[in-house]
């Protein structure tokens, strides 16, 4: 088992390296990038922008890329030195320390999925177990239908809906930031204050996601269900609920554990779009500001960070395979 | 030509049509079995006493959207206390699901019993199966009546290891007992039927065994409660012809050691020989011949039995080509009204046309349904 994983982590670091060159070279390719738009900036306020200023703007932002193959190399050893020795530079776009920009802006991000990643199993795993024992009934359609509608809503529009109806036309929530500027809570409070919030954005997130984990549950338990060692259970003479809940629902769990620990990168990579929408300073909101204007530090920053969590994600949910599966063996 | 298509494809309109219909009579049974009903209802008396088992006329169907498919169709027999009853035919003739009628083990809404009763005697009173609400079932599913599957690589649950599911049937039926009577007990079973290192198993999960082992294991499980009937639903199929001769000796050990019967089902003819007292042969969901194992192999009278028996592979036989008895069994939906063995039978007559055939008695305990043998009733009655 420890071999095993010392083995996944070996190969993880030859997975980032290929994941950062990848990056690079796309963030190389877009169309734009921060030199040329703060020239234009500057052009726009009409004043010239003399050969010293481009010189100067290239050689602390441009990562030493001149547009041919060479420079790109270069560019891409220079981040790659500064990354090994933890220094993941400095954002163009924040103007501070990448590190620092993800760190704080990360648990905003965390609040909203971590919350909402909750609510979702709590919500689609039951609704999951009904529908599949109740295969075909009214109930199984509605359901079905019901959280159907909820994967085919786009969070842009569905967030701007709720946010219609919820905050501007009730008034029960507000809009969108997070935290009253104006007022000074303290204590419980204070906390009451950012859950107020979050309700809107959570409530988003979790209408769009039961859909998918529902569908899984219901498929699952359906295929579990309807296997032999159901039917011995049944012919041991146990009771209905125990068949489901003890044996069917202790086999439909094992796909639903190991996706749980493929969720890691989900939790912290922020919803791009929702706290758009909504206006979370979250890690999501920050990416979107950063690729607008080629931060290369930034962009790449974050996407390592997601790579290693995805990997972590992965490897997590092999173990948790083995945990919970006694069938498979980690070797 | 237009006929043909009609019955292979159905239109959207027909199908709605026959989902309605069934939904009705669907729902009625479903009510039915999910009702609470005083014990009057359900417990009754045995025509004959030596019986364990007394199956009256049952008709299963599957109510599906092609049609109603009638897989047990009017089955009718007894199993007498002690005594192994081997059912046979061949396959989709309504074994099984004869014997998951007896469990009460159809997948609802679409199998349900429609008719008929199964007249069971348990320890103190005698329960009609078919009445009895599906909350009641629990007094004897796994307790008076244990089933073994054909399956024993997929019947046990892989995340639980023997010892956890042999101790359940424990719990169920014993709930007072504590944890170490039922692994005692668990242990106990294993050993009996014939596992080398019990203690070892216990601990296993089913993964780690083999497909006889398991098999054994389902058997133990099976003998947890001494159950006074055991339905084994093709126990040797899957197994390795070595295997399955320890597998049915075994059984016929234990069917004397705890005193009680089997219900065997099988479409080897071998293992009926080998193993029953009497047999019960069925085709298209309808008995079709019964009698004790001497009548039935050695004055087979219905020509499906002379058939089945003569697709057995011999020794003794010289010819290079294995018998077979022609064409198919008939499709379950839309059955006719004739015999349903007219198309395939080689000593069909004018007669067979018509109603399907009576049961005809020919020996006390001999009985065949067949138009070849009317005459013989006309004389006697």
């Amino acid at each position: 088992m420890i071999k095993y994983i010392i083995k996944r982590l070996a190969l993880s670091v030859l997975i980032l390296f290929c994941v950062s060159v990848i990056m690079f070279v796309l963030i190389q390719l877009m169309p734009m990038d921060y030199v040329t738009q703060q020239i234009a900036a500057i052009e726009t306020k009409g004043e010239a922008v003399s050969e010293e200023t481009v010189q100067a703007l290239m050689s602390e932002y441009g990562y030493g890329t001149d547009g041919t193959l060479g420079g790109m190399f270069r560019g891409y050893f220079t981040w790659l030195r500064a990354t090994l020795r933890l220094d993941f530079g400095t954002s163009f776009k924040f103007q501070q320390p990448v590190a620092d920009v993800i760190a704080k802006n990360m648990w905003v991000s965390f609040a909203v999925a971590a919350i909402a990643t909750v609510f979702e199993f709590m919500i689609a795993i039951p609704l999951g177990i009904t529908a599949a024992t109740h295969q075909y009934s009214f109930r199984d359609y509605f359901v079905t239908v019901l959280v159907m509608i909820g994967i085919s809503l786009p969070s842009f529009f569905f967030g701007q809906i709720l946010k219609n109806m919820l905050a501007m036309q009730l008034g029960w929530f507000p809009s969108s930031g997070l935290g009253s500027a104006t007022m000074d809570y303290t204590g419980i409070w204070l906390i009451l204050d950012y859950v107020s919030y979050l309700v809107i954005p959570v409530l988003t997130v979790v209408v769009l996601s039961i859909g998918g984990r529902m569908r899984m549950t219901r498929t699952n338990m359906l295929e579990v269900l309807g296997s032999d060692y159901i039917r011995t259970a049944r012919a041991k003479g146990l009771s209905e609920t125990k068949v489901i809940y003890k044996h069917a629902f202790r086999n439909t769990l094992i796909p639903l554990v190991t996706s749980l620990a493929g969720l890691l990168p989900s939790l912290f990579s922020g919803a791009i779009i929702t706290e758009q929408v909504f206006g979370l300073p979250g890690i999501g909101n920050m990416a979107y500001q950063a690729t607008l204007v080629a931060d290369i530090p930034f962009i790449m920053g974050y996407n390592l960070f997601l790579a290693v969590l995805s990997i972590v994600g992965v490897l997590l949910a092999d173990i948790m395979y083995a945990v919970v599966d006694p069938r498979v063996k980690l070797g | 030509m237009k006929e043909k298509k009609k019955s292979s494809y159905l239109s959207g309109k027909e199908i709605r049509a026959i989902a309605k219909q069934n939904k009705k009579v669907m729902m009625a049974l479903e009510a039915k079995k999910h009702r609470r009903a005083k014990e009057e209802e359900f417990v009754c008396e045995m025509k004959n006493a030596d019986n364990i088992l007394e199956i009256d006329d049952l008709h299963t169907y599957f109510f599906t959207d092609q049609g109603v498919v009638k897989a047990v169709n009017g089955v009718s027999f007894d199993i007498p206390k002690n005594k192994t009853v081997g059912i046979v035919g061949e396959s989709g003739c309504g074994k099984s699901v004869t014997s998951m009628s007896v469990m009460r083990l159809l997948q609802g809404p679409t199998g349900q019993i429609y008719s008929g009763s199964i007249r069971f005697a348990a320890e103190d009173k005698t329960y009609d199966i078919a009445e009895m609400p599906i909350s009641e079932i629990y007094r004897i599913r796994g307790k008076e009546i244990a089933m073994i599957f054909q399956e024993p690589m997929t019947s046990l649950n892989p995340i639980f290891t023997i010892g956890d599911q042999l101790d359940e049937v424990t719990y169920i039926h014993r709930p007072e007992a504590t944890a170490e009577e039922a692994q005692a007990r668990s242990i106990e079973m294993l050993k009996l039927v014939g596992i080398a290192a019990p203690e070892r198993v216990y601990n296993s999960y089913p993964h780690e065994l083999s497909g006889g082992m398991r098999q054994r294991v389902m058997i133990s499980m099976a003998l947890v409660c001494n159950p006074r009937l055991i339905i084994a639903d093709e126990p040797t199929t899957a197994l390795d012809v070595t295997i399955q001769a320890q597998i049915l000796d075994l059984l016929r050990d234990l069917k004397d050691k705890i005193n009680g019967s089997i219900m065997l089902i099988t479409h080897d003819l071998g293992v009926i020989a080998e193993m029953a007292d009497y047999v019960v042969v069925m085709y298209a969901g309808k008995v079709i011949e019964k009698g004790t194992v001497q009548e039935i192999f050695k004055n087979p009278l219905h020509p499906y039995t002379i058939g089945l028996q003569k697709s057995k592979p011999t020794m003794q036989s010289d010819s290079d080509v294995l018998f077979n008895i022609p064409g198919n069994v008939p499709n379950p939906v839309n059955m006719p009204t004739h015999c349903f063995f007219k198309e395939r039978c080689d000593r069909c007559c004018d007669k067979c046309g018509g109603d399907y055939p009576d049961m005809i008695q020919v020996s006390p305990t001999h009985f065949v349904s067949c138009h070849l043998y009317d005459k013989e009733e006309e004389v006697n009655g």
